[in-house]
C-alpha cells in the first residue's frame, strides 16, 4: 500500500514536471491588437506606433518570464472614421483579442468609442489628443496613455500671449481633431485677454490649396497663425504662406510634431512652434531604453513623436494580462485601478474616465531643422527672434 | 474690397483653374474618342509628379544644376513617361473592356487609381510624407500694394495656355487631330476611311496622360510640395469640371476648370461663414449646373439622341 502511495506521488510529480516544461516551450498563445492609421497621409506616425506597440510585444516574448506568449493584430483605420469603425468592430468581435492599443487620429478614436463599449472591449488610446475620447462618456473599456489637447492649448496660448503678439488667425481642419484645437486654443487666448483673434478659416483635411483663405488672411495682417490640424495640410499651409509673401509665426500643435513636418519644408520649417504632452521621447524616464532596443530591432521607419506611448499602452494591456489572465472583464477591472504604475512614459495614473493626468507639456520650435525644446532655444534666449518678436 | 487684393484672388483662380483645366481636358479627350470615363487620371497626375521628382534627384546626383537645363529635362521624362502608361493603360486595361458594359471601365480604373496611389506611397522612399519639390522657376516678384505679383506663376499661366493652345492646333489643323476627330465622331465611319484605331485611341491616351504630366510637374513648382494624394482631389475636380463643360468638348473642359476654380475661390472670400464650406458651394453649384444643363454648358457638336 505504501509502496503504491509513493509510486503515485512520484508518477505526479513526473507529471507536474512534465507539464511545467510543457508550458515553458509552448505557452499560451494570447492575442493583442492594434490599431493605427497605416495608410494614408498620417501613416508615418501610424507606422511608428505600430512598431513602438511591436516592440513591446518582442521583448515580452522574449523575457522568459512571461505567463504567455503574445501575438498582436494589426489593423489599419487609415485616419478615417468609417473604415476605423468597420476594423474596431471586426477587431472587437474577436473573441481571442483581449484588448488593443487603438488610434492615432482624434477623430477615429471618438468614432470608435461606442464600438468598444458595446463589445466590452479594453482598450488604451496611443496618441489622440480629443478630450471627448475619455470624457463625452464614463466608458470602463476606454482608457489613454498620453494627455488630452487641452493641456497643451492652455500652454501654447500662454506662449503666444507671453511672446506679446496681439494678432492671431486660425486655421484648422474641419474633423473633430481640428474643431477640438481650435475651440480649446480660443478658449485659452481668450482667458488670458492679451491677443485676439482675427479670423478663422476650417478647412477640409485633404484640401491641397489654400492661397484663398490665406489671401484674406493676409488683408487681416494677423501676427501669428495657429493651426490646428496634422503634418500634410500644415506644410502645405506653411508653403503657400511663403508663396503669398505671408510673414507670420507659423504656430502649431501636437499634430504637426513629426520628422515629416521639416521633411517636407525644408528651412522654411525654421521658427515654427509646435507643442505635445508629455516630454521628449529622449528626456523620458524610460526614453533611452526605449530608443536603444527600438534601433536594436532596425525598423525601417522612425517611432515618431507618440511610439513611446504606442509602447506604454501595449506593455500596460501586457503587464494587466500577465496579472489577471486573458480575460476581458478582467483586465478592465485592472485598468480601472491604475495608480502610479511605472513606464516608459513615467508614472501612469488613470483619473475615473481611464485619462492619464500627465500635466507635461513640451514647448518646441523648429530650429535648424529640429524640433528644439523652446526654453533651450536660441528664440528663447533671444539670439534668434521669430517674426515680430520683441 | 482693395484692388490689390482683388488681383491676387484673380491670380490664385487663375492658377486653379490651368491646373483643373488640364486634368478636365484630359478627361474629356478620353470621353471623346472611346466614351469611357478613366477615373485614374488624376492618380496618373500624382505619378507624373513623382516622376518628375524622381528625375530631379537622379540630375542632382549627376551634378547638373542648371535650374531650366533640370526642368526641361524633368518636364519630358515626366510627360514621355506617362504618355506611355497612358497608352499601356489603354491599351491593355480601356480597350479590352470596349464591349463590356461603361461601368466596367469606370471601376477597373477606378482601382486602377488606387493601386497607382498607394504604389507611389509604398515604393517612393518615404512616399507617405509630403515631398518638397523644387522651385526651378526665377523667384522674382512684385508687390503691388497686398498683391504680390509672381514671375514663376506669371511663366507658369503662359506655359499653360501655349500647351492648350498647341493641343487646340493639333486637333483642328493637323492630320493627326482630323483623325482624332474621325473616331470621336463615328468610330465605325472612321475605320472605312482607313484610320487606324486602335493607333488614334493610344496617341489620344498618351497625349491626355503627358497632359496630366505637365499638370502635376505645375501643381509641383506651384505649390513647391506633392504628396502621394494630391491626385485624388484634382481628379474629382477636373472630372467634376469636364462634365459641367461638357464631357467632349475641349473648350468646355477649360471652362468647367476656370468656372470650378472660381467658384471656390469666391466660396471662400464671399460666403460669410468662411472657408470651411466652399467645396461644398462649389459642388451644390456645379449640382444645379447639371440640372440647368444636362449635357454641360457647352455641348458635343454631334451628341446621340435617341
Amino acid at each position: 500500500m505504501i509502496k503504491t502511495r509513493k509510486a503515485a506521488t512520484a508518477g505526479l510529480a513526473a507529471l507536474a514536471i512534465a507539464l511545467a516544461i510543457n508550458a515553458a516551450s509552448a505557452k499560451e498563445k494570447v492575442k493583442v491588437g492594434f490599431i493605427g492609421p497605416l495608410t494614408g497621409g498620417v501613416s508615418v506616425n501610424g507606422i511608428g506606433g505600430r512598431n513602438s506597440a511591436d516592440l513591446a510585444v518582442r521583448l515580452r516574448n522574449a523575457d522568459a518570464k512571461a505567463k504567455y506568449e503574445y501575438e498582436m493584430v494589426v489593423l489599419d483605420d487609415e485616419c478615417k472614421p468609417d473604415v476605423a469603425v468597420r476594423v474596431a468592430t471586426k477587431m472587437a468581435a474577436d473573441k481571442d483579442i483581449i484588448a488593443a492599443a487603438t488610434h492615432y487620429c482624434s477623430a477615429t478614436a471618438i468614432a470608435t468609442v461606442d464600438t468598444y463599449h458595446k463589445f466590452g472591449f479594453p482598450v488604451i488610446v496611443w496618441g489622440a489628443v480629443l478630450p471627448d475620447i475619455t470624457y463625452r462618456n464614463k466608458y470602463a473599456e476606454i482608457h489613454r496613455v498620453n494627455g488630452t489637447m487641452i493641456n497643451q492649448n492652455d500652454v501654447n496660448a500662454e506662449l503666444i500671449s507671453k511672446l506679446g503678439y496681439k494678432t492671431v488667425a486660425v486655421i484648422h481642419d474641419t474633423t473633430d481633431y481640428g474643431k477640438g484645437h481650435n475651440e480649446y486654443f480660443s478658449k485659452a487666448l481668450a482667458r488670458i485677454g492679451k491677443a485676439k483673434i482675427v479670423g478663422t478659416f476650417g478647412v477640409t483635411a485633404d484640401q491641397q490649396d489654400f492661397t484663398a483663405e490665406l489671401t484674406k488672411i493676409k488683408a487681416l495682417n494677423p501676427e501669428v497663425i495657429y493651426f490646428g490640424g496634422l503634418t500634410p495640410i500644415g506644410v502645405r499651409i506653411r508653403q503657400q504662406m511663403d508663396k503669398l509673401g505671408i510673414k507670420a509665426v507659423f504656430d502649431g500643435t501636437s499634430g504637426i510634431v513629426s520628422d515629416a513636418f521639416i521633411q517636407g519644408l525644408g528651412p522654411l520649417a525654421e521658427g515654427c512652434l509646435a507643442f505635445r504632452e508629455g516630454a521628449p521621447t529622449e528626456k523620458l524616464p524610460g526614453g533611452k531604453f526605449f530608443m536603444e532596443k527600438y534601433n536594436a530591432q532596425k525598423y525601417e521607419q522612425p517611432p515618431e513623436a507618440y511610439g513611446a506611448f504606442a509602447f506604454a499602452a501595449m506593455n500596460m494591456i501586457i503587464d494587466s494580462i500577465e496579472k489577471v489572465g486573458p480575460d476581458r472583464k478582467k483586465v478592465i477591472a485592472d485598468l480601472g485601478n491604475v495608480k502610479d504604475r511605472d513606464s516608459i512614459v513615467g508614472k501612469i495614473t488613470f483619473d475615473d474616465h481611464g485619462q492619464n493626468t500627465v500635466a507635461v507639456i513640451t514647448k518646441y520650435v523648429v530650429q535648424d531643422g529640429k524640433f528644439v525644446e523652446w526654453d533651450d532655444s536660441d528664440y528663447a534666449k533671444s539670439k534668434r527672434k521669430l517674426p515680430g518678436q520683441k | 474690397m482693395d484692388l490689390g487684393l482683388f488681383a491676387q484672388y484673380v491670380m490664385n483662380g487663375l492658377m486653379l483653374g490651368m491646373m483643373y483645366a488640364l486634368v478636365a481636358v484630359g478627361f474629356t479627350l478620353f470621353f471623346g474618342v472611346l466614351d469611357v470615363i478613366k477615373f485614374s487620371h488624376g492618380d496618373v497626375l500624382t505619378v507624373g509628379a513623382f516622376t518628375a521628382l524622381a528625375s530631379y534627384a537622379g540630375l542632382s546626383a549627376l551634378g547638373i544644376h542648371s535650374p531650366w537645363l533640370e526642368l526641361i529635362i524633368m518636364l519630358v521624362l515626366a510627360t514621355l513617361a506617362m504618355a506611355l502608361l497612358g497608352m499601356l493603360i489603354a491599351r491593355y486595361l480601356v480597350m479590352p473592356l470596349r464591349s463590356a458594359p461603361p461601368l466596367n471601365t469606370l471601376l477597373i480604373t477606378l482601382m486602377l487609381g488606387t493601386a497607382l496611389r498607394e504604389s507611389v506611397r509604398l515604393f517612393y522612399p518615404q512616399g507617405a510624407n509630403p515631398k518638397p519639390f523644387p522651385a526651378l522657376l526665377p523667384r522674382a516678384s512684385i508687390d503691388l500694394g497686398e498683391f504680390n505679383l509672381r514671375l514663376d506663376n506669371v511663366l507658369m499661366l503662359a506655359a499653360g495656355v501655349a500647351v492648350i493652345a498647341g493641343l487646340q492646333y493639333l486637333l483642328n489643323r493637323t492630320k493627326l487631330g482630323l483623325a482624332i476627330r474621325a473616331v470621336a465622331q463615328d468610330e465605325e465611319t472612321a475605320r472605312t476611311m482607313g484610320i487606324n484605331f486602335t493607333a488614334i485611341v493610344l496617341i489620344t491616351f498618351a497625349i491626355g496622360s503627358g497632359l496630366a504630366a505637365f499638370a502635376g510637374v505645375m501643381n509641383g513648382l506651384y505649390y513647391n510640395e506633392i504628396n502621394f494624394g494630391l491626385g485624388l482631389y484634382l481628379g474629382v475636380i477636373g472630372f467634376s469640371a469636364a462634365i459641367i463643360g461638357g464631357l467632349g468638348s475641349i473648350y468646355g473642359a477649360i471652362l468647367g476648370g476656370f468656372l470650378f476654380a472660381g467658384l471656390q475661390t469666391v466660396g471662400t472670400v464671399l460666403l460669410p461663414f468662411a472657408s470651411a464650406y466652399k467645396d461644398v458651394f462649389a459642388f451644390a453649384v456645379v449640382i444645379a449646373l447639371m440640372a440647368w444643363r444636362p449635357t454641360g454648358l457647352i455641348r458635343e457638336k454631334i451628341s446621340e439622341r435617341v
